[in-house]
């Protein structure tokens, strides 16, 4: 009906949109609706690995080289040919790799930082064949990491050494979805943005949303209890999944997949689960609660002068927009800078001038005509009270994704010019923007910031209705110089301020040695016991998470 | 010194992102309970029309005042207050329940043009609802004004302005006397965003409403819909098993070789 628009459309703002995780992804699975989802996706799987051999990967340090206490557990087994043998025995040719190019997409991460040096890589389409392997694996002691997407920020799905690559990659049904309660269970391998396509149709919404949703599986998010945009309105993973079926280290399959809104029944074991990273078990398929897709929804684009400001109007907007409000992120000046410059070529901007500060509010509801009532009300009421210095509203999809875009081009920009140390942290929102500008001094200091210097620039950006910053420092090459200059100074300041050092990217093999700033070592004790007691081999996503063991 | 009077149609459209669907009886699309916005190339009409204004403004060498004008239901009214929020300086609204097919909107709008009596009159090349692309041409007839359609290019002369179309060969070039009919294509600039203050400021602009009617002329439809299909849904891709497998369904399923 609308093709030649709507092509031409989607065509100016591919360089916008298509930035989220951008050229990495298969159009394949961008694309994708539900129907060629089931099992027809297998083809493109290996795509990655064209991607990344013909990127820069080559020049990706080995982990083991980057984290030198990190040592191989000599108890772990290494591969053989009877454990090949036994692979092929459990899955199709298709499903097996051991082709070192095949294998460039999986060890090393999508943003090049770390990489592994496995040799096998295996992608069952089964929650029983996933049992067999890790029966198999923890027999024999062979060590294994779970992979979804690989879209991970602190390199826990990637292995460190010789770790057997688990994908979840062709687990990708949906096995059912009721459309009263909006319960959704699905294979751990599903991509969220297939998910989220597949309940549009149907009128619901997945409750998470991040930049990387046309990568990540839905597995994945569980294991890293992944955050992203929607989490204001719509709560954690700890709530919103009703279920997991999970494969222990034993090869136990332990099915938990209900799909009841309550059931105080026992333990609640699955909340191990979200979050774990692996350590304990795979989760092999997802029993999640679709909230309904708001029927209007609006974006604006806000610039403020201060901080002070920007909470101003977080405060007002939880008065005033109350239940319509679904997102309220902010991004500082030097974010869209960098946004403007590598991503939006800024034939267009949305503000006439720069600020300090900005944010995004983005209201969903069941009513337009009442929502645009509030919204108005809401954003009259700044202006005038001079909260806001100016400010655009999306009057049509096209200016709602392009804005979005901004804000979800930023991590994407910082990494345009090389390397990127991210920081992730809970910080209580008074305090929130102070660890932006006490780096930014810091490094001014240490006279590494700027044109020829180590660091192009520091930049804050976050959520801030659940009090998350993000702190990406974007550099040109990797200095000692300057990652001294960071850590442990920024672990240390969050702990000071009581935060959290990793508020939605989990720990991987790059904060697990820091985990003490965030938890007491009682708790770090409890966690170890855990982890013996469900995987006493060890076999599970080994040399992360927990910070190794003084002897 | 030049003052300018700049006409611009706009239409309320389903938004270019909504997944069309057809309702249930197949004789229209959905569009209850469905996002619409202003047709994109009327988004780039108002703008051009702005841009000009700014233009004339900056360069001290004059001044141009922008109607906008939208034919159809009460909810067009949305649209207008878009383009006024965008910087139009009023907005007529010619109401009317009946459906109005491109004949009927280029009479209506050549009443209103009789009345305002513009300089030039931007439409979008076409609307993304029904892709007709007859609108500016036939308002162009009704009117025997000289038109320049598909514009991505516009400079405006004295009494006269030059555009730049963008035609199968290539690009053509040409020069108009005003007044003149201009239609919008894609390339001609991106719209800007509807700005806080301007949005404040735009409910207090004026949006005079005209019912259809009052304007004498016939707007029956002429085409009548028989029905409307989606498309036929795409198979899905199929993996064959080697080069022979290939081959075979080459010859024997697609019948290509």
């Amino acid at each position: 009906m609308f093709p030649l628009a709507s092509a031409a459309r989607l065509q100016g703002q591919a360089r916008l949109a298509g930035s989220r995780v951008a050229q990495r992804i298969p159009s394949v699975i961008r694309i994708a609706t539900v129907a060629p989802m089931a099992r027809t996706r297998t083809f493109s799987l290996f795509s990655k690995a064209a991607y990344a051999a013909s990127s820069s990967a080559e020049k990706v340090p080995l982990s083991s080289e980057r984290y030198p206490y990190l040592k191989r557990d000599p108890s772990f087994k290494k591969l053989s040919q009877e454990d090949i043998d036994f692979f092929n025995s459990v899955l199709p040719s298709s499903a097996i790799s051991q082709d070192a190019s095949d294998l460039e997409g999986y060890n090393v991460d999508w943003m090049h930082k770390f990489r592994g040096q496995s040799k096998l890589l295996l992608k069952p389409s089964s929650t029983e064949q996933v049992s067999k392997i890790l029966k198999y694996c923890n027999d024999h002691k062979l060590a294994v990491v779970p992979q979804g997407g690989n879209t991970g920020l602190v390199g826990g799905g990637v292995p460190v050494f010789d770790e057997i690559i688990l994908s979840t990659a062709n687990m990708n049904s949906v096995r059912s979805f009721d459309d009263v309660s909006g319960a959704l269970v699905c294979d751990a391998g599903c991509i969220l943005e297939v998910l989220d396509n597949y309940l549009a149709e149907r009128g619901y919404i997945m409750p998470l949303d991040l930049g990387a949703k046309g990568s990540c599986h839905i597995g994945g998010n569980v294991a890293t209890n992944a955050g992203g945009l929607r989490l204001l309105r719509y709560g954690s993973l700890h709530g919103t999944v009703l279920g997991l079926e999970v494969v222990l280290a034993d090869g136990t399959i332990l099915d938990n997949l209900s799909t009841l809104r309550k059931d105080n029944t026992g333990y609640d074991l699955k909340q191990l689960f979200i979050g774990s990273e692996g350590t304990l078990g795979i989760v092999t398929g997802v029993s999640i609660m679709a909230p309904k897709r708001p029927k209007a929804v609006n974006v604006a684009l806000l610039g403020l002068s201060s901080f002070e400001q920007v909470q101003a109007a977080y405060k007002r907007s939880r008065d005033e927009l109350s239940e319509i409000l679904s997102a309220f992120e902010f991004f500082d000046e030097a974010s869209i800078n960098l946004v403007k410059k590598h991503l939006v070529a800024g034939n267009n901007d949305p503000l006439e001038s720069s600020h300090p500060f900005y944010v995004l509010i983005e209201t969903s509801g069941s009513n337009k005509d009442h929502d645009d009532e509030k919204l108005t009300q809401y954003l009259e009421g700044l202006l005038t009270d001079e909260v806001v210095q100016d400010g655009v509203v999306a009057q049509d999809t096209t200016q709602f994704k392009n804005l979005w875009a901004i804000r979800e081009g930023i991590p994407e920009a910082c990494s345009k010019t090389g390397p990127v140390y991210k920081y992730d942290l809970s910080i209580p929102v008074p305090k929130f923007y102070d660890m932006v500008e006490d780096m930014r001094a810091r490094l001014n200091n240490a006279d590494v910031i700027g044109e020829d210097k180590d660091v192009e620039a520091v930049v804050g950006f976050g959520h801030i209705g659940d009090g998350n910053l993000h702190l990406n420092i974007a550099a040109k090459r990797y200095s000692d110089k300057v990652a001294k200059v960071i850590e442990p100074y920024v672990y240390e300041w969050t702990a000071k301020h009581s935060g959290s050092i990793s508020s939605e990217h989990g720990l991987g093999v790059f904060k697990s040695p820091y985990l003490h700033y965030s938890k007491s070592s009682t708790m770090i004790d409890m966690m170890r016991r855990v982890k013996n007691m469900m995987d006493p081999q060890g076999i599970m996503n080994p040399y992360k998470y927990l910070p190794e063991e003084k002897k | 010194m030049s003052n300018l009077r700049i006409l611009v149609a706009t239409k309320r459209v389903v938004d270019y992102a909504v997944k069309i669907r057809v309702n249930a009886a197949g004789s229209a699309v959905e569009t209850a309970n469905v996002k619409h916005s202003m047709n994109p190339f009327d988004e780039i009409g108002t703008e051009q029309a702005i841009q000009i204004k700014e233009a004339l403004a900056k360069a001290k060498t004059g001044t141009a005042e922008v109607i906008v004008v939208s034919c159809g239901p009460a909810k067009s009214q949305e649209t207008l207050r878009t383009a006024l929020a965008m910087g139009a300086d009023r907005a007529i609204h010619v109401e009317s329940d009946v459906e109005l097919q491109p004949l009927a909107v280029a009479k209506l709008l050549k009443a209103v043009v009789e009345k305002e009596k513009p300089d030039m009159v931007i439409l979008g090349k076409q609307a993304i609802d029904d892709d007709s692309n007859q609108t500016g041409q036939m308002l162009a007839g009704l009117l025997s004004w000289p038109q320049a359609t598909f514009a991505s290019k516009v400079e405006l002369g004295d009494k006269s302005m030059t555009v730049t179309r963008e035609v199968d060969g290539g690009v053509e070039t040409i020069k108009t006397p005003l007044p003149a009919i201009l239609t919008t294509d894609l390339r001609l600039n991106v719209p800007r965003y509807a700005s806080l203050p301007n949005i404040m400021k735009a409910k207090k602009k004026p949006l005079e409403k005209i019912v259809a009617s009052s304007l004498g002329v016939d707007i029956k439809p002429r085409l009548e819909t028989l029905k409307i299909a989606e498309p036929a849904k795409r198979q899905g891709g199929k993996l064959v098993e080697s080069v022979d497998d290939l081959v075979d369904k080459l010859k024997n399923e697609a019948k290509v070789l």
